[in-house]
């Protein structure tokens, strides 16, 4: 993997940003790569769409934004059609599948989806809807070391949340490798 | 030896920057893409031992960072773009008192209240000569988060010693871009602090220039009473309409900077040795010409990148030995070309600039650079 692109979408208040800064603290501190992540929203503060965009590399990276992302994941429909199109055709959609419906089409995407808010509710809080998708993504893409990220979720959460999110991680890698059972 | 390695933001590399420098107060309005900067600080300041207030607005917070200069502490406010127009002209008075202070500007796209989440370089003239009259300013452009820490501790020292306001003029990429930082040898950071008079509070001249051009400043509090005006003033600091004193002074606070030029400005080189084409770049569209520059050497062409971390005043004598040895100079930025005006009149004709200018809230991508590259190579 020399560099890999990659957009996190969904509506402000979801923990996109977060999620972001977690693949890349992994990545960085806990993976040995580098790692840099923009964040682009709106003028408003909740509610509308935003995207946080990370870059992976061996190598130290100059221009921090993206331009054609490897991996998307969308937790949010007007996330998912705001930014479906930067992907021409490719690379690996991880979508939230309650909340986001992608559109029928013959492009070379690899989709994978997870009920993520739901498995967050069921573990008791919807908060951490972003932290199952991260296992997931884990799961899914195996681009970041395991271990790696579950370091990172549990530096990057609030005090006290550790177990719980820890949790909502495994919740969503297991997802993952019980479906490919 | 203190070393930090963590994931930061630039608006967070700030933050901390300024607490090592030994910031002592902030007070600031929060506006985007700035804020994160006067949120970390309203956590760690009080915990530092410093002082935290959210003003009314900007103007009260650039008057209140003038007023705690004076008591002695080093003093500090972060903006955006409207916050950063607002500021102005208690900006020029900070310049003719004479008050040390650090002014943040995380650019973001203007005129007016513009595109508040996107990025620009649109006030590097406003930092020059936003503040009317003539005001002497030093302004630092980090290019990346690293470089953040340490340009907001230069800031301060450079205000300290100069006692000048300095501008840290950041932008909404650098602002907000996380990466991973290795910050070291911590423990050896250099801190400059002012220079406090010798004699006893009867004998202090505020304004008194006779033993260099940069006066001691006593602090507001410890027995020393001066007067501190906006108007023209003579050594005791009380107005005067004496041309030949209001003519000492003007020449003295703008040539304390225009003097010491070489011990203000600070650039970065990359391949600049054989180069045939030079690149001007500063702030975050400096990445993108550096790759730009990479790309461009592995296809064998002679391109060469000047970098200033200091851009007011502005490094005339690197400008121009650039131009001595290339054959045009490219000057990205992300406003219609106000950086690109001042290489102009630093070369005089002697080159050809080309400008690349974007103005519709995205970057500059290394290949907008590169095609140009290519094109006249």
């Amino acid at each position: 993997m020399a560099k890999t692109e990659l957009r996190i979408t969904g509506f402000g208040g979801q923990g996109v940003i977060l999620s972001a800064y977690i693949i890349g603290k992994a990545a960085s501190i806990f993976d040995n790569k580098y790692a840099t992540m923009t964040q682009s929203f709106g003028p408003e503060a909740r509610g509308s769409a935003c995207s946080a965009q990370l870059i992976i590399s061996e190598e130290k990276i100059l221009y921090p934004y993206i331009i054609k992302p490897n991996i998307m994941i969308a937790m949010s429909q007007e996330g998912y059609e705001k930014y479906e199109a930067t992907m021409k055709g490719e690379g690996i959609l991880i979508y939230e599948s309650n909340l986001v419906k992608p559109g029928k089409n013959r492009t070379k995407i690899k989709k994978y989806c997870i009920p993520s808010t739901k498995i967050a509710e069921d573990l008791g809080r919807r908060i951490i809807q972003n932290i199952v998708m991260l296992g997931f993504f884990t799961a899914v893409t195996g681009l970041i070391d395991y271990n790696a990220m579950k370091e990172a979720v549990k530096t990057s959460v609030p005090r006290g949340t550790e177990e719980l999110n820890l949790k909502a991680f495994e919740s969503g890698y297991e997802y993952f490798k019980k479906q490919k059972k | 030896m203190e070393k930090i390695v963590r994931v930061m933001q630039g608006n967070e590399a700030c933050a901390e920057g300024a607490l090592k420098a030994g910031l002592g107060f902030f007070a600031g309005y929060p506006i985007t893409p700035s804020s994160e900067i006067a949120e970390i600080l309203s956590e760690k300041l009080p915990v530092n031992g410093g002082k935290f207030i959210q003003m009314e607005d900007e103007i009260s917070a650039m008057g209140a960072v003038i007023g705690a200069s004076l008591t002695g502490v080093k003093a500090m406010t972060a903006t955006s773009g409207p916050g950063f127009s607002l500021k102005q002209e208690n900006i020029g008075f900070a310049c003719m008192a004479e008050i040390p202070c650090v002014i943040v500007n995380v650019q973001r796209g203007g005129p007016s209240t513009g595109t508040p989440t996107m990025p620009s370089q649109g006030d590097v003239m406003q930092a020059r000569w936003g503040s009317h009259g003539d005001h002497p300013i030093i302004t630092v452009v980090p290019n990346g988060v690293k470089e953040t820490f340490y340009l907001t501790i230069k800031a301060f020292n450079l205000s300290e010693k100069y006692r000048n306001p300095v501008i840290l003029l950041m932008d909404e990429i650098i602002g907000h871009v996380y990466e991973k930082v290795e910050l070291t040898g911590l423990d050896e950071i250099r801190v400059i602090n002012r220079k406090k008079p010798e004699v006893p509070p009867e004998k202090y001249l505020p304004y008194d220039a006779s033993d260099s051009d940069i006066p001691p400043m006593a602090n507001f509090g410890e027995g020393y009473r001066y007067h501190v005006t906006g108007l023209v003033h003579d050594e005791t600091g009380f107005p005067t309409n004496n041309p030949e004193k209001i003519d000492k002074l003007i020449r003295r606070i703008n040539s304390k900077i225009t003097d010491n030029v070489d011990d203000i400005t600070e650039v970065e080189e990359i391949y600049l040795d054989d180069a045939k084409i030079g690149i001007f770049s500063y702030g975050s569209t400096s990445r993108s010409a550096k790759r730009a520059v990479s790309t461009a050497r592995e296809n064998g062409i002679k391109v060469g990148l000047l970098r200033p971390k200091v851009i007011w005043p502005f490094p005339t004598r690197q400008v121009q030995e650039l131009a001595g040895s290339v054959k045009c100079i490219i000057v990205p930025e992300l406003n219609l070309g106000q950086i690109a005006h001042e290489v102009e009149w630093a070369v005089r004709d002697k080159v050809e600039i080309i400008k690349i200018n974007r103005v519709d809230g995205e970057p500059i991508r290394p290949q907008e650079i590169l095609d140009v590259i290519k094109r006249v190579a």
